[in-house]
């Protein structure tokens, strides 16, 4: 496994607020375009495509559990 | 609007259109469709010593310009067969192209950023002159025989030989080939013969495609636009041919009516916009979805496939005519060792995968520039957003831009080739194509490395960089020496550095110019081996 999915930062809650404090004051549509060039950014960042491919399927992970549980629940 | 129809062509009754049943003339191969795909395969063909019967349905070169780019790769293959100069004199030479976003210029690119090649990047030049100077060619090779109105309607595959049955002016009459070749276009009817298939994907976004005739003080580079004044929320292309032509690609919406959209008078005021005035005249104007599809197998039997007729791509790229003309060098030699049986037949298993390979490579190279001309959703828009926003501050994000990926030779994954086992540092590996180099003849006349492979006979070729004394190397096999006494010299030294040569360093090059091994040392032994196994004997 490439991907590091160990806590990196020293304090993850800064990191946390950082993105979240990005979007204050955005409005939906503009913060779905924040977000996609951040994305791209930190993609190039890393510039593993190993890396990006497994954290695109940990990230899709979540919509495979999302639509279980909605069907679950159905 | 002035219609192109450069040349017209006679159609002449021939002998073999008297001889029935059994008499039916025989040939090794059969080419069907004379566009430059079909014509280039048969002069290859021709040149290697072979009889070809080359047939095409129509009578005359065909309208418009259609293929306007040709790579360096295909201008190399074109000066093997006789005809590069006069493609390269006559076409728009260039390198460089511009990205544009909005109304301004967001970065350029040089796609051939070194000296000491032969031949450019590209040139532009209407696939019509193309094709000219080709049957020009054809019509000095008394080998090649080339029959205008000679449509192929039915072929029957038997054990050893495909039997055709050819439609013309005076009636149908049959022959039968040892192999036929359909370099047919994207509508073969021998695909539709064999059964085949042809599956793939079809863009929405449809284009407008026009030529137009103006003397414009542009530069000759390719200009491409997202976004432009001129063309809201679509793309753009503008292209130089030669003759004052510029070629222009106006991407439309998906619902627009091909039948409208195509009258002049509508197409005019979009054209007026982008060039900022009305001197132009339409030389030709067509509209387009793109597709991206190949055919699962390209060699059917008998019957091999190439160019259009084995697979289709987008045009941003430049990889429709320049692949077809791949196929043909990858094709011709084949099948010439195959037929005087040097060859075993598998070797044409061979052409399959290697070209069938690189048609995949094509398609996905194109299918990406489209998707990101026409983005399939609204996240992929916003993605696209984000890259030309980025794109103005970033490197990466010029890098991401996609407004066509130009048209490079595929690196096979080849059974032909024999792997590497010295350490290199560079120099291109088995499956890749031959980079030029500037050189000096023996006697100091300056010359490249592309020619001194046309010298030493297009034919398997031993590449060696002199250590003093010469290889053993085994017979019939060409040779080009860099250095030692006899040798051409390497002054700029470039040869050496993209061969990543040392003394001693042989590459064995194919008849069609690819890298087939390479060793720092090679005894008679390692090179006849590998020789055995780019021959197909496996």
């Amino acid at each position: 496994m490439a991907l590091s999915t160990s806590s990196n930062f020293a304090k993850p809650d800064d990191a946390f607020r950082a993105v979240v404090e990005a979007h204050r004051g955005l409005s939906d549509a503009q913060s779905v375009d924040l977000d996609a060039a951040l994305v791209l950014i930190l993609a190039n960042h890393i510039g593993d495509l190993d890396v990006l491919r497994e954290a695109i399927a940990l990230a899709r992970r979540r919509m495979v559990d999302a639509s279980q549980q909605q069907q679950q629940q159905q | 609007m002035v219609q192109q129809s450069k040349t017209q062509f006679g159609y002449r009754r021939h002998p073999d259109q008297d001889r029935i049943g059994a008499d039916a003339a025989q040939y090794p191969v059969v080419v069907v469709g004379a566009g430059p795909v079909g014509l280039s395969l048969a002069i290859d063909l021709a040149q290697r010593g072979l009889p070809v019967l080359l047939l095409d349905d129509a009578d005359r070169i065909g309208e418009g310009s259609r293929a306007i780019c040709f790579s360096k790769r295909s201008l190399e293959f074109w000066d093997r067969l006789g005809v590069g100069g006069r493609m390269v004199d006559k076409g728009v030479v260039w390198s460089v192209g511009k990205i544009f976003h909005g109304a301004s210029q967001l970065f350029q690119f040089d796609l051939l950023p070194e000296q000491g090649h032969k031949r450019p990047a590209f040139i532009n030049l209407q696939q019509f002159h193309a094709e000219a100077y080709l049957v020009d060619r054809v019509q000095e090779l008394p080998a090649i025989d080339l029959r205008w109105r000679n449509k192929v309607i039915g072929l029957e595959q038997r054990h050893d030989l495909v039997v055709l049955t050819i439609e013309t002016p005076d009636g149908p009459y049959r022959i039968r080939a040892a192999y036929v070749v359909a370099c047919d276009g994207a509508r073969s009817s021998l695909r539709q013969m064999v059964g085949a298939e042809f599956a793939g994907k079809v863009f929405e976004d449809q284009f407008l495609i026009a030529d137009v005739k103006m003397t414009a003080e542009f530069p000759t580079e390719r200009w491409f636009w997202f976004d432009p004044p001129f063309h809201a929320g679509r793309s753009a292309l503008l292209h130089k041919q030669p003759d004052d032509i510029w070629r222009i690609d106006l991407q439309l919406h998906p619902d627009a009516d091909p039948a409208i959209e195509k009258l002049p008078e509508n197409v005019r005021p979009r054209i007026a916009r982008m060039l900022g005035h009305e001197k132009f005249e339409f030389e030709w104007i067509s509209l387009y979805k793109f597709q991206c599809r190949r055919m699962d197998r390209f060699i059917h039997g008998r019957v091999i496939f190439a160019g259009d007729a084995a697979h289709q791509v987008s045009p941003f790229g430049a990889r429709g005519a320049n692949s077809g003309l791949e196929d043909a060098e990858n094709l011709a030699w084949k099948l010439d060792r195959v037929l005087r049986k040097t060859s075993p037949e598998a070797l044409l298993e061979s052409y399959h995968a290697e070209r069938s390979g690189a048609a995949d490579e094509n398609i996905r190279e194109s299918t990406r520039s489209t998707d990101f001309m026409a983005p399939g959703s609204r996240q992929e828009a916003r993605l696209r957003k984000a890259v030309l926003s980025l794109a103005k501050e970033t490197e990466f994000g010029k890098r991401m831009i996609n407004g066509g990926r130009l048209s490079v030779p595929s690196i096979y994954d080849s059974p032909l080739s024999t792997a590497d086992c010295d350490a290199w540092r560079g120099g291109p590996r088995p499956g890749a194509s031959m980079p030029d180099a500037p050189l000096a003849a023996p006697a100091g006349d300056p010359t490249f490395l592309t020619e001194a492979f046309i010298k030493a006979g297009t034919r398997f070729t031993l590449l060696e960089f002199g250590n003093g004394g010469a290889v053993d190397r085994p017979d019939g096999v060409g040779v080009i020496r860099i250095g030692g006494n006899d040798g051409f010299s390497d002054s700029a030294g470039l040869a050496g550095a993209r061969y990543d040569a040392e003394p001693g360093t042989a590459y064995l090059l194919r008849p069609d110019g690819y890298v087939a091994a390479r060793f720092r040392h090679p005894t008679r032994s390692v090179l006849e081996t590998a020789l055995a196994r780019a021959a197909g004997h496996n």
